[in-house]
């Protein structure tokens, strides 16, 4: 992909959906945003990071809060091209170019509406390759670049700089400071330069989303099993990504509770084919653990999607219903969200959900 | 006694029910002027039942009118939409996302203002009065009959939608005023949607309140008239007047009911096939599944409460293709009294292969002759295995449970079908959605954020019970039949003070029944 506009918009969201994992925020909103400033006739270019100059500023942004909120104090283009402003203030020169942190859900979206707004291009990468919910889980800390400074900020000007110990910290602080703003707030964090961008970032992840929700509609247009554009399209995919159908089922069963502050719970699925094949899949807003018959055949980071069963679209955590017919669709992440200092920082273990970390392929 | 009618885009049904039982019924064609067509079903069914209207108690209607009006762009108004927001939430602009022939029936006027609240219940910023008023005189001077006004998080606290309500009114008082917190939860979009949509019809629903009335005066029957709302409780004509977007859906809901109803069964598959559609759906406590995701409805997307039901290409009027391996999805839909084959026309429907299969006495089963064994074999396998599949989506376990058949086009089907435990035609099968009508209860919800950290959580929900409870009663609900069917809770991720949505329904019945 080379640009953004309104003829490959919708393949886009959809595959910023996938890439959502279940969380990330509905993307309906930042769809629609972006729809909104694309009608106005212009295009966001999309370049590779190989082509930023090492020495350049690049500051990621995103929006912070829940998602829940976010459907009511909708995200702001002024307030988020304004921390961008902030940031290049406190570095004391321009940014380049925009890069997302979070390639899933909403914040897949947000840099391409500020590009619309700025002129600036955006690197085809971000720093989670999928969604996570907090701000440390980035392949940008996990790689030594630092969180703070982190401007913290709304649409009345009200603007915070977060100057903490670690990244963790960074996100404990910001969140506080979110919640005070009416937990939804525009982030600019994680300031770097061009060669840190290179050295940490998951890149083509915005051409991934494109192709993925390409090769989902080009399925349906031939008459081909939507599911399958998705495997065939993984098999050829420029970064040779693992992808596997996990489970055929319906929705059983649904279970959510809040626990230590997050939106956590359970689908149950049942095989359409054998009833007595039972799924489990544990969100934390994300999908992070797939089981079947208890034994995990799919886990955090590796992406963990529900799609409807006829339609391949992907289906949030929030959308999920009882009856839902669905693929769950396996598929592994890069190597740089694989390694030790990636998964000791958004692994299973972290999460809480698997003792240790089995990659997709691994799993028979 | 109470009378039920349905008015549905070709047919309005009509029964007068009495102690729990059906005394009669009938179906009238649907007119133009919808008062006639209830009118004449409603003379039908007490001339049939030589009842003397002064026995009537109460005259439940249930109408498809308003959606079809929104989906076919008739009848629609004018409209102004303030969104109380600013400085937050402007980021989309009203309507975005519409279909473009519809934005440019309703050619709106859209305004942002100061106001509305955070997830917490603080102001995002203050109602501005005077900012209210330029924006009220600016409407002044168009052609506007109808406004939509819709806060951040309204669904919270509606104080500032109905400050400024009260502020349209004393300036404009002729003006019509939709609030968005009466129609939609949150979410800003959607709600915000919905609210539109209400105004542009408020008109249509003055009309057509006006139409029911009339009918019924002429018809001299004094007793209270309810509409029947998407979830199948009732409202008075009065609030449909200000809110008839909430009519959306009732159809399905009450042929669901009324189908749980004629079975004496409280939880179930629903199958109401029509002429050209089935409808597949869930009664839970004689209630149907509500639908979880957003619904669109003509184009606009909403989130408003709508039964979950799948939508099959399969009623009595289906075409049949391919030696029976192929039924529908088109139908010859209210031509099939010319068109079928047992009716002179040269169409085979599924109706000719019912009525070939089980012998049935419709129209002239000799023109049949010549139809292959083979094709109503192939045709009944097509039915059944629709059926299966569209019943297999809307259960939620792999055990087998009881389906329900209503609807005109029910006759296309008398066995079994797989996953389903019993197969049950109740009597008055075809005019399920008028009994469904005629079974309408008032309800009283509430539907807010709650922090459980304040009583603890067993004591919240008692609290918002109670509100719940005191609002079906402050709709007319006898007090001792109320009771809570629903409990919805939904943590909130990252707030504070174990926060939580909770969305509690209490339903009573009407007095008099």
């Amino acid at each position: 992909m080379e640009k953004l506009s309104l003829d490959n918009l919708e393949d886009f969201l959809r595959g910023t959906a996938f890439l959502g994992t279940g969380g990330g925020g509905d993307p309906y909103v930042g769809g629609l945003m972006l729809r909104q400033e694309l009608e106005k006739g212009v295009d966001c270019k999309l370049i590779k990071g190989s082509e930023v100059d090492d020495n350049d500023l690049i500051v990621p942004i995103a929006v912070m809060g829940a998602p829940t909120v976010i459907v009511e104090r909708l995200p702001n283009a002024t307030s988020c091209i304004k921390a961008l402003r902030k940031m290049e203030e406190l570095m004391g020169r321009k940014a380049t170019a925009l890069i997302g942190a979070e390639a899933g859900g909403i914040n897949g979206t947000l840099p391409f509406i500020l590009s619309s707004y700025t002129g600036l291009p955006v690197i085809d990468a971000d720093g989670m390759g999928r969604a996570f919910p907090e701000l440390q889980m980035c392949t940008f800390g996990v790689y030594g670049v630092n969180c703070s400074p982190v401007i913290v900020r709304d649409e009345k000007d009200n603007e915070i700089i977060v100057n903490a110990e670690n990244n963790l910290a960074s996100e404990q602080f910001a969140r506080v400071i979110c919640m005070q703003m009416g937990t939804k707030s525009e982030i600019a964090l994680y300031p770097m330069t061009g060669k840190q961008m290179k050295d940490t970032s998951v890149h083509h992840t915005c051409t991934l989303a494109y192709e993925i929700g390409k090769s989902i509609r080009e399925a349906r247009d031939t008459g081909k099993s939507p599911l399958n554009g998705i495997i065939d399209y993984f098999k050829t995919s420029f970064d040779k990504r693992y992808c596997k159908l996990l489970f055929e089922g319906k929705v059983t069963d649904l279970l959510r509770e809040s626990t230590d502050g997050w939106a956590k719970g359970t689908v149950k699925l049942t095989s359409l084919t054998d009833s007595s094949k039972e799924m489990t899949v544990e969100l934390q807003n994300e999908f992070l653990i797939a089981k079947v018959d208890d034994k995990p055949v799919a886990m955090v980071p590796d992406l963990i999607c529900l799609v409807d069963l006829e339609t391949a679209e992907p289906i949030t955590a929030e959308a999920v219903k009882y009856g839902q017919r669905v693929h769950v669709i396996g598929v592994s992440v890069p190597d740089n969200m694989r390694t030790k200092q990636a998964l000791d920082t958004f692994g299973p273990v972290p999460f809480k959900v698997y003792d240790k970390y089995i990659p997709i392929e691994e799993i028979s | 006694m109470q009378i039920g009618v349905d008015v549905g885009g070709t047919n309005t049904d009509g029964v007068i029910m009495s102690d729990g039982k059906v005394l009669v019924s009938d179906k009238k064609v649907t007119t133009a002027n919808v008062g006639d067509g209830v009118f004449n079903v409603i003379k039908s069914v007490l001339d049939k039942g030589k009842i003397s209207s002064d026995k009537i108690t109460s005259v439940m209607v249930g109408t498809t009118h308003f959606t079809n009006a929104l989906v076919e762009r008739k009848k629609l108004q004018k409209i102004a939409a303030i969104r109380l927001c600013l400085p937050a939430s402007d980021s989309l602009i009203q309507m975005i996302g519409w279909p473009e022939d519809l934005v440019s029936t309703l050619n709106p006027q859209k305004f942002f203002a100061k106001g509305g609240y955070e997830v917490d219940g603080r102001e995002i910023s203050p109602l501005d009065p005077d900012e209210i008023n330029k924006i009220i005189d600016e409407i002044g001077t168009k052609d506007i009959e109808s406004i939509a006004v819709n806060s951040v998080y309204s669904p919270l606290n509606s104080e500032m939608e109905e400050r400024a309500a009260e502020l349209i009114s004393k300036k404009l008082p002729n003006v019509k005023i939709s609030l968005s917190h009466a129609i939609g939860k949150v979410g800003l979009i959607e709600r915000e949607n919905a609210t539109i949509i209400n105004a542009a019809l408020s008109k249509l629903a003055e009309d057509i309140i006006e139409a029911f009335e009339t009918a019924l005066k002429n018809l001299n029957i004094k007793a209270p008239l309810y509409i029947s709302q998407n979830d199948g409780t009732l409202m008075r004509p009065e609030k449909v007047k200000s809110y008839p977007v909430l009519t959306f859906a009732c159809g399905p809901t009450n042929s669901m009911r009324g189908a749980a109803f004629l079975s004496g069964l409280e939880e179930s598959i629903i199958v109401d096939i029509g002429g050209t559609t089935s409808d597949i759906g869930y009664i839970k406590q004689g209630f149907p599944r509500q639908s979880a995701v957003a619904t669109d409805v003509g184009g606009v997307r909403t989130n408003f409460r709508m039964p979950d039901i799948v939508s099959i290409g399969l009623g009595g009027g289906s075409i049949v293709r391919e030696n029976g391996n192929k039924i529908g999805p088109d139908s010859v839909g209210y031509l099939l009294t010319e068109k079928a084959k047992v009716f002179g026309g040269d169409t085979l429907t599924a109706t000719d292969i019912a009525v070939a299969k089980y012998n049935l006495d419709i129209g002239d089963p000799g023109l049949l002759k010549g139809l292959e064994n083979d094709t109503i074999d192939n045709s009944k396998k097509q039915i059944t295995k629709l059926l299966e599949d569209a019943i297999d989506k809307m259960k939620t376990s792999v055990e087998e449970v009881p389906a329900i058949f209503v609807g005109g086009g029910t006759i296309i089907n008398k066995e079994k079908v797989k996953g389903v435990s019993e197969l049950i035609i109740p009597d008055n099968f075809a005019v399920a959605n008028a009994v469904g009508a005629a079974l309408g209860q008032v309800s009283g919800e509430v539907d807010r954020v709650f922090h459980y950290s304040k009583l603890g959580r067993d004591k919240t929900i008692e609290q918002a019970s109670e509100e719940a409870k005191q609002k079906a009663k402050e709709a007319g609900a006898v007090e001792k039949s109320i009771e809570i069917i629903e409990i919805n809770e939904n943590p909130l991720a990252y707030l504070p003070g174990k926060s939580v949505r909770l969305q509690i329904k209490a339903i009573g019945d009407l007095e008099n029944i």
